[in-house]
């Protein structure tokens, strides 16, 4: 199945957790903060958000900025 | 109000004379703001908010590149620092909105300087969605501090809307031009009771000393201070620039407009070595 992760189109497998598939794609230790679908799903709510086919995902953290 | 130093260094001592600025029920020693973007290696960062003795950092969000290893950018800030984060890359108000919720989400507080741009080439503020976007955040009890055009009406929305403070710009975002608005955003400090953090196009030292004079609560540097040879020594400048411009709008003479428009002696006119009546 294919999701939408930060612009990007993405194949994962079934019934995978938010936290296995950021583990899965992101080399950053420091990714904050995530979105699905539109709505911010809290860092301690990853484990229980099942990702589904289609999804969008968006992984954002801090960067330098004035 | 007194002020205890963090260190005895001369720059510290100074601000005895000064009361701390006030945002949002916080109190800072530091009238100095640092922008964080376009450092060439962290390294130059942590020394430079080390040697401007900041105590309000802006930071932005943005997506995570999935490709390679990003460095945190939080581990060098230190945890004293308040986190103010940006909204850049918003267009309207309703995407600015979306940047600060998910900013909140992160878990650094609630403090977000309000950044509407919806011209790459000029990079202006759109005040009316600045509005918007704090008339929203403010609600949802965020510390709003919004990027501006020094308008006046528009400062007074801000202020309506709930605003902690207003940073209207000097001149253009990493112009380096000064304070080509200076005598609107005179009007704003003299009209809007909020503090006014005079943000972006600040390029010397003297800039911020002449937005400090002019009597700005706080200047906000990037630009200047990231892209210079040396960083931390720029980034000392400007915080020594700020107090000196801060100690001259204390010490004026507030009868007196500044600059006058005729001469007045510095030394007496009278007692001359040669006679007068003459």
């Amino acid at each position: 199945m294919h999701i939408t992760l930060n612009g990007q189109k993405k194949e994962i497998l079934p019934s995978q957790n938010l936290r296995e598939v950021v583990g899965r794609f992101s080399q950053n230790s420091s990714v904050l903060i995530a979105e699905v679908n539109g709505a911010i799903v809290k860092k301690n709510q990853w484990d229980e958000i099942r990702v589904n086919d289609g999804d969008t995902i968006e992984l954002v953290s801090f960067i330098g900025g004035g | 109000m007194t002020v205890t130093p963090s260190n005895s260094s001369a720059l510290s001592e100074e601000v005895k004379l000064d009361t701390p600025l006030e945002i949002a029920g916080k109190m800072f020693t530091s009238r100095f703001l640092l922008g964080t973007g376009k450092f060439k290696n962290k390294t130059d960062l942590a020394q430079s908010i080390e040697a401007s003795k900041t105590e309000i950092v802006t930071v932005a969000l943005r997506r995570i590149d999935l490709e390679r290893h990003d460095e945190n950018i939080l581990e060098y800030i230190p945890k004293n620092v308040t986190l103010l984060v940006n909204t850049s890359g918003a267009r309207n108000a309703k995407e600015a909105v979306r940047i600060a919720r998910l900013a909140k989400e992160a878990g650094y507080g609630n403090w977000v300087k309000i950044e509407v741009i919806n011209d790459s080439k000029y990079l202006l503020p759109d005040n009316q969605e600045t509005v918007k976007a704090a008339e929203v955040l403010a609600v949802e009890g965020f510390v709003v501090l919004p990027y501006m055009y020094p308008d006046l009406y528009a400062a007074r929305a801000l202020a309506q809307a709930g605003a902690a403070a207003v940073m209207p710009l000097g001149s253009l975002i990493g112009s380096n031009r000064g304070l080509k608005v200076k005598e609107f955003i005179q009007i704003l400090i003299d009209e809007i009771d909020l503090p006014i953090v005079v943000d972006a196009g600040l390029g010397a030292p003297s800039h911020a000393a002449e937005a400090m004079e002019m009597g700005a609560d706080a200047v906000l540097v990037n630009t200047a201070v990231a892209t210079a040879g040396n960083p931390a020594l720029i980034a000392r400048a400007f915080a020594m620039a700020v107090q000196a411009g801060r100690l001259a709008y204390l010490g004026r003479d507030r009868s007196r407009p500044v600059p006058a428009m005729t001469a007045d002696p510095s030394s007496p006119l009278t007692g001359f070595l040669y006679d007068q009546s003459r």
